[in-house]
């Protein structure tokens, strides 16, 4: 059992587009105009960046205000190995900021050589971003105060209104499978196909999840499972899909039981005509030439029919039951 | 309002558990909860978990984990993506409403796959905030040094709450920062994310654990000294840190009023602590003095289990309760940045 775990890099990226209301709109319009808009609180107040309420009181707000490209730092931190996403690539202080005017600080970066030139209290003006698009990273950062501040306050009638806004998420993962999971794709390195037992019902399931879904029991016994089995369900697909660019619609998804497995996997069925595809119609694995082959389900080109007699698929509801074994 | 009772708790935490799923980790842990009070799935009235999806980027992971309580026939399950605490919450509320009496609560997390730190910037305003990538110490180290330019804490309280920490996690063997340090020499250490140092950010860790919850005579069967839930509420301050003030656990302070913490002593306390100043502000909105025991399991300096550590605090809790070690106890758990959101929890013997 001491193999080495496998991983694999594994990136989520969630491309968001998310509509903005009126005032986090005219806040970000503001921005790409070069000037910072705050939102009046009844006390008088200014909330900056503006949100569509007040956070304490739940009142909703709306008078708009410019607020000065000014302000004092509050409290700040030092960031010595800025990340790919964050403002700035090389290091700067995370701060928060009291604008002039503002009644809330907002968090942003200011750019120094070091923590050293970083202080509580400190004067700092906005830096704006080279190319502006309506997005909280107009603002490139914060400086220490020059003098050079902008004094623009006035957001020009006649442009176009921030409606939207792109806020891209990217992580970055190390993934690894899990005990049965590293067995199932180091067997599939050598075509064969791994399944587990469920010790309490006796069912095999496929790929092996390393517990019983049925019972919660433990799974400790692997089976190895022939690469022929039907297809128990599908349906063909006549719209492709932009991130698999390799699947020609019309194509065929199916759901194959595999002989001797109790659930079926997902699968592509190839080398027939999607109209001549059936419920019950057997099938073989086409897999990936063997200099070809990974620790990779995608081995599995397809299934392709093997020409035998249908399977007459009467026990659909073999899932739901803990009384007996396998489907065959 | 029904007595409820925590009877079985089961933990485990480990600076990365690499070569198992979480179902695969989890299976173990609820079986031995379910040992302890000799109930099987389908005697549990209710199921509730917790966990997050983008911590290990697995998708539906709490789907496969399910599959680990066995859960056929279907069960009645809810699923919150918080920390268990909350699940524990949402099972609780179902004990009350009077047509069950036991209930299955687990949580659990595998932050070791990605970067914890960078992770958390997803939880923060979408406009304003998250498209900066502000990484969780960070934040927290803005609120640090608001919380020391203004007294509210000193740098050598936060080395002595770190030292604590590691001297009783040495004990635990699910801690896993377990080595000792003295206050000077935590002084010593270069800062993280100035003025935070390493001892007094969390040590990341993956794992989980299960508590069984039962009600009235009900517990009385199952366990031999059920640890009593007195009090359980919880609150939420402005997403806006702005608005905030992070120099005081305010949401805290109120579920601790709203929990009764104050209406008798306080023998232990587990609190949700991931920093140390985030202690040194539960300590004080939980209006405790030197008369408790501070998490006596090293707490989430020790071993910080992602969507776990809070259900864990109540099980460690309810377990030195049960083990006649202490007779009340409060635990917190907390979620959001610089503790923005907070539920309590207090547990007496009886």
């Amino acid at each position: 059992m001491a193999e080495e775990v496998l991983t694999a890099p594994l990136v989520l990226e969630y491309p968001f587009t998310r509509t903005t209301g009126p005032i986090i709109g005219s806040f970000l319009t503001g921005l790409r105009e070069g000037v910072i808009l705050g939102v009046k609180r009844s006390d008088g107040s200014v909330l900056c960046p503006p949100l569509e309420y007040d956070p304490d009181t739940s009142e909703e707000l709306s008078e708009l205000v410019p607020v000065q490209q000014t302000g004092t730092v509050i409290t700040w931190t030092w960031n010595g190995a800025p990340r790919p996403q964050q403002p700035f690539s090389r290091p700067f202080a995370w701060a928060m900021i009291l604008l002039d005017g503002a009644g809330t600080p907002m968090l942003h970066a200011v750019l120094v050589d070091g923590p050293e030139a970083m202080s509580t209290g400190m004067r700092v003006r906005v830096e704006w971003s080279s190319e502006r698009q309506g997005h909280i990273s107009d603002i490139a950062g914060f400086v220490p105060d020059d003098g050079a501040a902008s004094t623009a306050t006035e957001v020009p009638a006649e442009v176009e209104e921030v409606r939207s806004v792109r806020t891209p998420i990217r992580m970055e993962y190390t993934y690894t499978p899990g005990r049965s999971l590293s067995q199932y794709l180091r067997a599939m390195s050598e075509k064969r196909i791994l399944g587990d037992r469920c010790p309490t019902t006796g069912q095999v399931f496929v790929p092996p999840r390393g517990v019983s879904p049925m019972t919660g029991t433990i799974t400790d016994e692997m089976v190895e499972l022939p690469d022929t089995g039907y297809v128990e369900s599908f349906n063909v697909t006549r719209v492709p899909i932009k991130m698999r660019p390799d699947l020609t619609p019309p194509y065929v998804s199916a759901w194959i039981v595999l002989d001797g497995a109790s659930v079926g996997f997902m699968g592509l069925v190839m080398n027939i005509e999607p109209e001549a595809v059936r419920i019950g119609m057997r099938v073989r694995a086409v897999w990936k030439p063997d200099n070809e082959l990974e620790m990779s389900a995608q081995n599995i080109l397809g299934w392709e029919p093997t020409g035998e007699d249908d399977e007459v698929v009467t026990d659909y509801e073999r899932i739901g039951r803990v009384d007996q074994g396998g489907s065959q | 309002m029904r007595d409820i009772a925590v009877v079985a708790f089961t933990q485990r935490q480990e600076s990365a558990i690499p070569g198992e799923s979480e179902v695969e980790f989890m299976v173990p842990l609820m079986e031995q909860a379910k040992q302890q009070v000799g109930l099987t799935q389908q005697e549990m009235g209710f199921t509730c978990s917790g966990s997050s999806d983008f911590l290990a980027g697995q998708a539906f992971s709490f789907v496969m984990t399910i599959d680990g309580t066995g859960p056929v026939p279907p069960i009645s399950e809810s699923h919150v993506e918080q920390d268990g605490a909350w699940a524990l919450y949402e099972a609780w509320v179902k004990l009350q409403c009077g047509d069950i009496d036991t209930a299955f609560v687990y949580s659990y997390g595998k932050s070791s796959p990605g970067s914890l730190r960078d992770v958390l910037a997803t939880q923060l305003d979408p406009y304003y905030v998250a498209p900066l990538w502000p990484d969780w110490y960070g934040l927290e180290a803005l609120a640090a040094r608001l919380m020391l330019e203004q007294g509210v804490v000193s740098e050598q309280q936060l080395a002595e709450i770190a030292s604590r920490s590691r001297e009783h996690a040495a004990t635990n063997p699910h801690a896993v920062r377990r080595d000792r340090k003295s206050a000077a020499d935590i002084l010593l250490e270069e800062y993280v994310a100035e003025p935070l140092r390493p001892s007094d950010i969390p040590e990341s860790a993956d794992g989980g654990a299960v508590i069984v919850l039962a009600a009235g005579d009900r517990a009385r069967e199952l366990c031999d000294r059920p640890a009593w839930i007195r009090g359980i509420d919880h609150r939420s301050d402005a997403h806006t840190l702005g608005v905030r003030n992070l120099t005081s656990a305010t949401s805290a302070v109120i579920a601790a009023q709203r929990a009764g913490v104050g209406n008798d002593k306080v023998d232990i306390a587990e609190l949700h602590a991931p920093f140390s100043t985030s202690e040194a502000l539960l300590i004080s909105a939980l209006g405790l003095d030197d008369r408790t025991v501070i998490n006596p399991s090293g707490g989430a300096l020790a071993a910080n289990t992602m969507m776990a550590s809070g259900l864990i605090r109540i099980g460690e809790a309810a377990s030195r309760i049960s083990a006649g070690e202490a007779d009340r106890g409060v635990a917190t758990a907390t979620s959001g940045p610089c503790l923005q959101q907070n539920l309590v929890c207090v547990l007496e013997g009886e």
